[in-house]
């Protein structure tokens, strides 16, 4: 904020409490000509005004709450640029990326600055931090049979995950389901504890420039026939011709690939539904999904956690 | 006494008052009937019926537009404009410009009935309505302030009435956040985008959204206040100079109050101080004027027992105590947040609407239809009296609903397990709360079958009153 801005804060404020002092102040003494407690000399419709004087205790919270206003305004910023005599901040908010936010958090810490966040989260750290150590030691598989270990992988998982795979894994439509051991991107540890934290990023081309509508068609039944449904020979005969171009990456057999992360076409599970029109839909317009990076949110340690209880979803014994 | 000179009678212009009284009781019963509907909807979805028009997204601001903009709104109209006339003795400046305001005002609230369930909003919270609605609202505020100030200006008393600078103030500052926060680039006739941006723009917009409630919910109906409750009464304003201090304190700090609504938010630091501080000291002339209101009534407390209309004001005002103690403590930081996003708020914000200003507007309404509609007193006090009570239950049902969901849900937020996660996730906090979203929607049919019954005791008065009139006799009111 330029000094400008800043004085005009200042004067604003300051100058605002000021006058209500004023007016306060005025209006405890009796100025006008009418004795205490007497009617005002108008009247309007038939209502008349007694000029009583302000309730004492009245008065007294007004000045009460000015002082606390003052000392308030003193203690922290508020007064434009003035940055308080605590030194206070809520947090660091002129950063602009991750990197500059640690670094303006050591600079706060050593200098000793009051920035409420920087100090929960650093204190959170310290509380917390040794649990999720002591976790990490533990190999995932392991984990997964750790029952406390799995109470923590759950609540992380229904604060951070829930919203998009829905507070029982089960996912949704675009959001995959974790709990029917049916991977996009594997589901060893190592490539669930990828996923949560580099995050993925799923895109399917479209084709609708590419094929006509009676083609789209004819795929869309070639691959609902691929997880065992009964469709037209002739419609998936003519699709199967066209497949050709799909299994670049879905493989010649459909049972797609792990490294691309494309879709297993053969084992019924959709995931952007499995009706005709939603696989027309899919091929005709191609599909994006994005999984977020979760390392710079919770850390390694937690996400560890967390990789165990979705492995654990699949891998229940 | 015998007078030598026969008073001229003041020909008032009392038609557009009974046209504004009428709507007024008409848009409450729809707008607070819309609230029961969709807090019905958040304990039984089904009742959208699968209609995207009848969903909770589209119906809720149709209700906050209905209440404050329709029946709020309407109110202060029909007040302000009997108010002013009576006691500036003078009739409105202009009856064309009058009547103009209430075919413009209507027509903005058509507007918001057809197009907030259409899905037509600019997102805007209490400034949903799309950039076309906007110009009309704009017109008809202009019509309303060349009204109101032009009457004040060739009045026939030497001073201005306490309750028309607390009417002129709102007035004044209502087109003023209008305007600036409505500020929007159209891309199509039912399609704009805020020429704000970022925390500017959420600031723009709380700036509005407080001064909405400090303005329009607040000041106007202060300006009812000070001529209704003296007039049922019977006494005197209380203090001349308490009205003085806390009028000037009260619109100076309103507008400063806004950022308590982005605490914890992109909004920079010093704007939350300096928001959170005038937010806290406003609690004092708030006061002031429910000080001013009910030691109005010393001398009087007695008419309590008998006079429901009375009743009706004075617990609004005890209501309006409460809310704005409550407000300026919900501003400081550490208390907002515990209360911010809760059902807290939104019972803070019904105390103030059903307790204060639904129930000052409605002794209000009972004293005016009456003396509007040829009539010596309303068709039935008892009515009234089980009004009150249907209306008082009501509110209390629906704001210690609130408040224990309120502050269980910001607890269940917040609570920690050893590990340092949280221990619910949010879905157990909407379970957690589904009684006491049953518990308002009971509050909200109390309140309903309150206004029902208040549309009909009106219509038997003015069916009445009509009468009389076509009879050719003129019944003399007090």
């Amino acid at each position: 904020m330029s000094s400008f801005w800043s004085a005009w804060i200042i004067v604003l404020t300051l100058a605002t409490l000021v006058a209500l002092i004023w007016l306060l102040r005025w209006n405890m003494k009796n100025y006008t000509h009418i004795e205490e407690g007497q009617e005002m000399d108008h009247e309007f419709d038939g209502i008349v005004e007694l000029n009583n004087p302000l309730p004492k205790w009245w008065t007294y919270l007004f000045w009460a709450c000015f002082v606390w206003g003052f000392l308030y305004l003193a203690l922290f910023p508020g007064l434009g640029n003035f940055s308080g005599l605590l030194d206070w901040k809520s947090s660091n908010q002129d950063v602009q990326s991750l990197e500059e936010s640690r670094q303006a958090m050591e600079e706060a810490h050593e200098k000793g600055m009051i920035v409420e966040y920087d100090r929960a989260v650093r204190a959170a750290e310290e509380k917390y931090g040794p649990i999720f150590e002591a976790f990490a030691e533990q190999p995932v598989e392991e984990l997964a049979k750790n029952e406390d270990a799995l109470d923590v992988g759950q609540r992380l998982f229904l604060q951070n995950c829930a919203q998009c795979h829905g507070s029982n894994a089960m996912g949704g439509q675009g959001f995959p389901n974790l709990t029917d051991d049916d991977w996009l991107y594997g589901g060893e540890p190592n490539d669930i504890k990828t996923s949560l934290l580099q995050g993925r990023r799923g895109n399917m081309a479209p084709f609708g420039e590419q094929f006509s509508d009676k083609e789209i068609n004819e795929l869309a039944n070639y691959v609902a026939s691929l997880s065992g449904r009964d469709r037209d020979p002739d419609l998936i005969e003519a699709g199967k011709a066209n497949f050709a171009v799909c299994s670049a990456c879905h493989g010649a057999d459909g049972k797609g690939n792990q490294q691309l992360g494309a879709p297993n076409l053969t084992d019924d599970v959709w995931l952007y539904g499995g009706s005709i029109n939603k696989i027309e839909e899919t091929i005709r317009y191609g599909r994006s999904g994005v999984m977020p990076a979760w390392k710079d949110i919770l850390g390694e340690d937690k996400i560890h956690v967390i990789s165990a209880y979705v492995y654990s979803l699949s891998n229940d014994e | 006494m015998s007078q030598t000179i026969p008073q001229q009678p003041i020909e008032y212009n009392m038609k557009v008052v009974r046209q504004f009284t009428v709507m007024t009781i008409i848009w409450g019963i729809v707008g607070m009937a819309l609230g029961v509907l969709i807090a019905a909807q958040l304990v039984w979805p089904e009742l959208n019926f699968n209609t995207p028009w009848l969903t909770y997204s589209r119906l809720r601001p149709l209700h906050t537009n209905a209440v404050i903009f329709a029946f709020g709104t309407s109110a202060l109209f029909a007040t302000s404009y009997y108010v002013v006339q009576k006691t500036c003795k003078v009739s409105l400046f202009s009856d064309k410009l009058a009547a103009f305001t209430f075919w413009g005002w209507q027509a903005v609230i058509l507007a918001a009935v057809i197009t907030l369930p259409l899905g037509l909003t600019s997102s805007k919270e209490y400034a949903e309505l799309e950039w076309p609605i906007d110009i009309l609202i704009a017109v008809v505020w202009i019509a309303y302030l060349i009204v109101f100030f032009g009457t004040l200006a060739i009045r026939k008393t030497s001073h201005i009435y306490v309750a028309n600078w607390f009417y002129g103030g709102f007035i004044v500052v209502i087109a003023m956040l209008h305007i600036v926060n409505s500020m929007a680039i159209p891309v199509s006739f039912t399609k704009s985008y805020s020429i704000y941006s970022g925390a500017a723009d959420a600031m723009i917009q709380w700036w509005y959204g407080h001064n909405a409630v400090g303005f329009l919910l607040t000041a106007g109906f202060l300006g009812m206040m000070y001529y209704f409750v003296p007039k049922q009464a019977e006494r005197p304003v209380y203090s001349y100079r308490l009205s003085v201090v806390h009028f000037w304190a009260l619109i100076t700090l309103y507008i400063w109050a806004g950022p308590h609504h982005l605490h914890y938010t992109a909004l920079p630091d010093w704007t939350q101080s300096v928001g959170m501080v005038m937010s806290v000291i406003l609690f004092v002339p708030s006061w002031g004027g429910m000080i001013n209101g009910i030691m109005t009534l010393s001398g009087a407390w007695h008419k309590l027992r008998t006079d429901p209309i009375l009743r009706f004001l004075i617990v609004s005002l005890s209501f309006y105590g409460m809310s704005t103690f409550e407000g300026p403590m919900m501003a400081i930081k550490s208390v907002n947040a515990l209360s911010h996003y809760t059902d807290w708020t939104v019972g803070h914000v019904h105390s103030g609407a059903l307790g204060w200003v639904a129930m000052i507007t409605i002794g209000s309404m009972y004293y005016l239809v009456p003396r509007l509609f040829n009539q010596k007193e309303i068709h039935s006090t008892k009515l009234v009296n089980v009004h009150f009570w249907l209306h008082t239950i009501g509110v209390v049902f629906y704001i210690v609903s609130m408040w224990i969901s309120g502050v269980m849900q910001g607890l269940m937020w917040r609570a920690t397990n050893s590990d340092g996660t949280l221990t619910y996730s949010f879905v157990e906090s909407v379970e957690a709360s589904y009684p006491f979203w049953t518990g308002r929607f009971i509050g909200g049919v109390f309140i309903v079958i309150g206004m029902l019954l208040m549309a009909y005791n009106c219509y038997q008065t003015i069916r009445a009153g009509r009468r009389e009139t076509a009879a050719g006799n003129v019944v003399q009111t007090a």
